[in-house]
């Protein structure tokens, strides 16, 4: 089977800074991949490349076995590829469904935005994801951070994402919404998605990924199937940048 | 049926607590209702000043074809505001737009094409010509903007000098005129809709109003959503219905001297009879600014571009994230603006049946004024079409107030200048009361 998603030798500079250095990872359906490194170390540009945020200086992105050319946020939709960034990426002033479906709007047959269809299908899926949410018609910097995140999932979720992309989707959330997205995320793996996670939490990562990503100063240290590593295992690679030596 | 619907409307707007019921039934912006507030204080204040003169229906008339200008040009400046911009340059660029339709009209037209003067056509493509020509600059700063990646400041500063003096080239620095006579008719007292028509383009706007919002009811029904007690929805019609017809009513209580009327008459070869009368009517200039005000509403609330400009000035990172060409958005929210300024440039150089040198000169301090008076935010993200015509309406009214009253010029100007400050401060001390922005 071709892996649903295989990013070959990328690399981008900024400047002078080689943030990501000759990395390959790829990621097969039904199949969670944990990035994770410290601050700087070119996990989300990585994954920003794959979103079409950024541009690779070089390398080489296959998606079902054949070389796909994203250029764009818009090149990715095209592709199945649904981003949740680090900042959520809402535009503050607009209600949810204004941002759920920004770039994507319902239309009425005269070409109009259908505001009622997109605000009941919004509330449809938030009944799905976040039954607390009620704040429909209000601006989102009126949400809770918790909440702003269920809009933010929402977008990736809704338009049927074949990829998805999930930067820090729990780091301003409590400990409830933090299970509510790892439940989520579970789901959304036995629906046959293929999700790259970036989190700091190397324990969540070991419950959550089945496999880990290692990266440090833009170079990926190594990528290794959480069975046949332990937490400590993990750490020294993020830390050391090496990998564990084998078979102690 | 509807009382489980508006219990759980009221449930949910119960969060504010602070809001009276009213208020919350009815689903009126309070913003919009301060600034209404703020209008009628200033004309009921003049119109104890002036013994009564404020109000008259004459002085209305004349307030309402002053203000058409700078509030068709605020319209535009809204967009420009909230994709987080500025634009100096919409006075020059009126000036520009004005100085080629008046030099279509009087010169080019008739000595290239050789269209003879008042021939039916020449007004309509000088108009033509106008809008592009006012639409293409507008895109070229746009461009400069948004792909060159200059400040909007920048851009439209130097926009400013170099505009004034284009149209100064252009007319060799003289006065133009007069203008065509059907041209003319956009300028206000020169071009009015009469008694009749007014009337019919008043019962018209208030049947288009009725039923745009019987028909947003029937679409809330028809999702499930909560709507309003039928009582409020009938109120807020009525309020509608009763403004439209009222202003009509007041427009066509302007009667026309007889002096003039006998003119007319005696023009067409014809004696006036006995005891005839006619009013002014509806402005053909506020009827343009209607139709403005209604397409850049519709373009604001109900399309793609709307949608996009907001969401870029709210946040431009998420905006690009979304897959949103910012950068051409920026080239068209100011090929719109020069396009607006361009039918600003019809009505001011109509009203004054020429074109003049100084035309539209310290208009853009007018329109970013209006426009931010009306509530715009200068963050971004934040601003009505309505507020913005509303806040050129209040700027004008108190402007010719103090005219009327007999306050010195300087006076004037530092009252119009201190109440675009307070009128700003007291907008963001609103917003953090009620935590909106």
């Amino acid at each position: 089977m071709a892996p649903l998603v295989e990013m070959r030798n990328i690399s981008i500079a900024f400047g002078g800074v080689q943030a990501v250095d000759d990395v390959s990872i790829d990621l097969y359906p039904g199949e969670v991949v944990g990035l994770l490194g410290h601050n700087g170390a070119g996990k989300s540009t990585l994954i920003k490349i794959l979103s079409g945020a950024y541009r690779a200086d070089s390398g080489e992105i296959w998606i079902d076995g054949k070389k796909a050319t994203i250029n764009s946020p818009r090149d990715a939709r095209a592709h199945n590829i649904e981003t949740i960034h680090q900042t959520l990426a809402l535009a503050d002033n607009l209600p949810a469904p204004a941002n759920l479906f920004l770039g994507r709007e319902l239309r009425t047959m005269f070409g109009f935005l259908d505001d009622s269809r997109m605000e009941a299908e919004t509330t449809k899926i938030m009944a799905r994801l976040n039954p607390n949410f009620k704040k429909i018609a209000e601006p989102v910097s009126a949400l809770s951070g918790g909440q702003r995140q269920s809009v933010a999932i929402a977008r990736a979720v809704y338009f049927n994402a074949r990829i998805l992309i999930m930067d820090e989707p729990t780091a301003a959330l409590g400990v409830h919404e933090t299970k509510m997205v790892a439940d989520l995320i579970m789901e959304l793996k036995a629906q046959g998605l293929g999700i790259f996670l970036i989190s700091h939490d190397t324990r969540e990562m070991m419950e959550l990924c089945d496999r880990v990503s290692v990266m440090k100063n833009g170079q990926l240290i190594g990528t290794e199937r959480v069975e046949d590593v332990t937490e400590d295992e993990i750490l020294s690679m993020i830390i050391l940048g090496k990998k564990a030596p084998e078979a102690v | 049926m509807s009382t489980p619907k508006s219990a759980s409307s009221a449930a949910l707007s119960g969060a504010k607590p602070r809001k009276p019921r009213l208020m919350d039934a009815l689903e009126i912006d309070t913003r919009l209702l301060g600034m209404i507030g703020a209008f009628i204080l200033v004309a009921l204040v003049f119109n104890v000043l002036t013994d009564g003169r404020f109000l008259t229906p004459r002085n209305i008339f004349n307030l309402t074809i002053q203000t058409v200008s700078v509030a068709i040009m605020a319209t535009g400046m809204v967009f420009v505001i909230v994709t987080r911009h500025i634009d100096l340059s919409v006075g020059a660029l009126l000036a520009t737009c004005s100085a080629v339709m008046a030099m279509m009209q009087t010169a080019w037209l008739p000595q290239y094409l050789g269209l003879p003067l008042g021939h039916p056509m020449i007004p309509w493509l000088a108009i033509g010509a106008g809008i592009i020509t006012g639409a293409l600059i507008g895109a070229f700063q746009g461009w400069l903007t948004g792909y060159l990646l200059i400040p909007a400041f920048i851009v439209t500063l130097g926009g400013l000098l170099v505009w004034r003096n284009t149209a100064w080239y252009l007319t060799n620095g003289q006065t133009i005129g007069p203008l065509d006579q059907t041209f003319q008719m956009f300028g206000g007292i020169n071009g009015t809709m009469g008694e009749f028509w007014s009337w019919v383009i008043g019962i018209a706007a208030t049947l288009a109003a009725l039923t745009a919002l019987w028909a947003k009811r029937r679409d809330k029904l028809r999702h499930d959503f909560p709507v309003k007690p039928l009582w409020a929805e009938a109120t807020l019609g009525a309020i509608i219905a009763g403004a439209i017809l009222g202003f009509i009513a007041i427009l066509n209580s302007y009667e026309v001297p007889a002096a003039r009327l006998r003119r007319d008459f005696e023009a067409r070869g014809e004696v006036m009879p006995e005891g005839y009368t006619a009013a002014y009517g509806l402005p053909i200039s506020v009827l343009l600014l209607i139709v403005v005000a209604i397409v850049m509403t519709v373009i604001a609330r109900k399309t793609r571009l709307g949608r996009y400009i907001f969401a870029a000035g709210g946040n431009p990172q998420a905006a690009e994230l979304s897959g949103i060409n910012t950068r051409l958005l920026t080239v068209k929210v100011f090929a719109i603006m020069g396009a607006l300024c361009a039918i600003s440039a019809v009505v001011a150089s109509a009203r004054l049946t020429n074109h003049s040198n100084d035309i539209g000169t310290l208009d853009e301090l007018r329109v970013i004024a209006a426009a931010v008076i009306g509530g715009t935010a200068l963050a971004g993200g934040l601003g009505t079409i309505y507020g913005a015509i509303l806040g050129a309406l209040i700027m004008q009214s108190l402007q010719s107030g103090m005219a009327m009253v007999g306050v010195d010029a300087p006076l004037q100007n530092i009252v119009v200048g201190s109440v675009l400050v307070l009128a700003v401060l007291i907008d963001i001390i609103y917003r953090r009361r009620t935590g909106k922005g």
